[in-house]
């Protein structure tokens, strides 16, 4: 195994464009060390991104953040301006493990790892996160609900390196948040969980909303039919009822030791509609 | 397999090191340095047992390669103590007998420092969810928390 650290996004695309064997990104490291631990992958290049400049920036851009790819949960959290416009994000990100992974993990390991369980990539999705992917054709920006394609496995082709993720602005009286089930109070991964974006009007009816749950599918699910449930309402029971009811039939889980399909299929459904109610309040509505 | 040379700096001493690149931070400092401070419990990042703190920022050193040391500053639980006086985290947990294998306590001890340098009036479910990815299989948690709010009342007294 060779180990690379250049300083330039360049050369990270041309190390790993060429190289023939194996080859693995290292931000946070959290998920790779795990993976080279376990002999799960033997890579014969592991390219660090960490001191390529501007990977470790979070920079105010048309009223939104573009956070480096290689920015931890932890600075995320420490910065005022991005916890006050996304919290969602920001709390989802906060999620993941231990304070010392928080030292480490980052959103875009977080999002090209392609775990289903994923904690950040539900709270990115509603917030319309952007990917800027630089890779040996040059720069392109993706969605980041079009980056993940199934567990382990995204859309990123050889030698293309995530820089940066962009989320963007929003409209006054908007909130976000993002809600896991998990059976122990800390350090566990989701067994179902759920990301809720909405803006209200003067009058506190919602007038647009995304819904998206994590770990009940292969990847992240938006969740249409459960957003229209709640617009145009003011988040009254009838319409929480419906909102919830469209994520457990949205639902297409695994049966594992860490919950069944019955479990997942229903608490997807709560975490969904609790988020929902954090989102609204902190949109600024009042129930 | 070609070794890569690293020149960090561990607990203030500018410290170089030759390694292999799939060696983890925790092996060099155990096996090549010689800090045996910091523990192997897992090796997977759930323990904390192998806290250190790099560029003031606390991590697993298990989750982390050797060869990202370079040009970075590693702090141990060996520069806890001055000399021979203790710092006072180590001393409460003494005081309280918050330790009995050990194993967890340099992980526990380099933790709450970091903590109380970040936050030094924690709540006591503050130091309970920041310890969180600190797992003691012994003490039951009890006296480790109350050692660390002991110890954060008098360094803010001090
Ligand atoms: C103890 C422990 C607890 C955990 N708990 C959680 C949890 O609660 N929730 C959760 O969701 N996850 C959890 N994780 C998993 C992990 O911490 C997260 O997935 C983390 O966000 C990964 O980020 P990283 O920067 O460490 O990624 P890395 O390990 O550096 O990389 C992960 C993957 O993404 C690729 N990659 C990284 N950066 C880029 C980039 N910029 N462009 C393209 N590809 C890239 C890498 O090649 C690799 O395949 C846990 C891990 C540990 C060890
Ligand atoms: S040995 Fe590093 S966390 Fe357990
Ligand atoms: S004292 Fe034995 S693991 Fe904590």
């Amino acid at each position: 195994m060779r180990f690379e650290s250049p300083d330039t996004i360049e050369q990270a695309v041309e190390l790993l464009n060429t190289c023939d064997g194996i080859s693995r990104l290292l931000a946070g490291g959290t998920d790779v060390l795990v993976q080279l631990r376990l002999a799960l992958v033997e890579p014969d290049l592991i390219v660090d991104i960490k001191n390529i400049a501007g990977m470790r920036n979070i920079t105010a851009e048309d009223g939104g953040f573009r956070i480096g790819a290689a920015v931890s949960g932890a600075e995320m959290g420490e910065h005022e301006g991005l916890v006050a416009l996304w919290p969602g994000v920001v709390e989802a990100m906060e999620l993941v493990g231990s304070t010392q992974v928080q030292g480490r993990a980052t959103l875009a390991g977080n999002l090209c790892n392609a775990s289903p369980a994923a904690d950040s990539v539900p709270a990115m999705v509603v917030a319309n996160a952007v990917a800027r992917i630089v890779g040996p054709n040059g720069t392109r920006d993706c969605p980041v609900i079009d980056i993940p394609v199934g567990p382990s496995k995204t859309s990123l082709a050889k030698g293309e390196v995530i820089t940066s993720i962009y989320l963007p602005a929003r409209p006054d009286n908007s909130g976000d948040a993002y809600l896991r089930f998990i059976p122990r109070t800390e350090m566990d991964i989701a067994v179902s969980s759920a990301g809720v974006n909405l803006t209200i009007d003067s009058a506190g009816v919602v007038t647009q909303a995304q819904v998206s749950l994590g770990a009940v599918a292969p990847t992240v699910l938006v969740v249409d039919d459960a957003a229209k449930a709640i617009i145009g309402t003011k988040l009254d029971d009838d319409a929480i009822s419906a909102l919830q009811a469209a994520c457990s039939a949205a639902c297409n889980p695994i049966d594992d030791k860490r919950g069944t399909v019955e479990f997942r299929t229903k608490t997807a459904g709560v975490m969904a509609k609790r988020a929902a109610l954090i989102a609204y309040s902190r949109a600024g509505g009042s129930k | 397999m070609s070794k890569i040379h690293v020149s960090t700096s561990i607990n203030g001493d500018a410290v170089e090191y030759l390694c292999d690149p799939s060696e983890t931070l925790l092996d060099v400092l155990r096996n090549r340095v010689g800090l045996t401070g910091a523990k192997e419990g897992c090796g997977s990042g759930d323990c904390g047992a192998c806290s250190v703190e790099l560029d003031g920022r606390l991590v697993c050193s298990c989750l982390v390669l050797a060869a990202e040391a370079e040009g970075k500053e590693v702090s141990t639980v060996e520069g806890m103590a001055d000399g021979e006086k203790l710092h006072v985290l180590q001393q409460k947990i003494l005081d309280h007998a918050a330790l009995q294998c050990g194993v967890c306590t340099p992980g526990i001890l380099v933790a709450a420092k970091a903590l109380l340098e970040k936050n030094p009036d924690p709540t006591e479910t503050e130091v309970r969810y920041w310890l969180a990815g600190n797992l003691c299989r012994c003490t039951g948690y009890d006296k480790i928390i109350r050692a660390v709010m002991d110890a954060a009342a008098e360094m803010r007294g001090a």
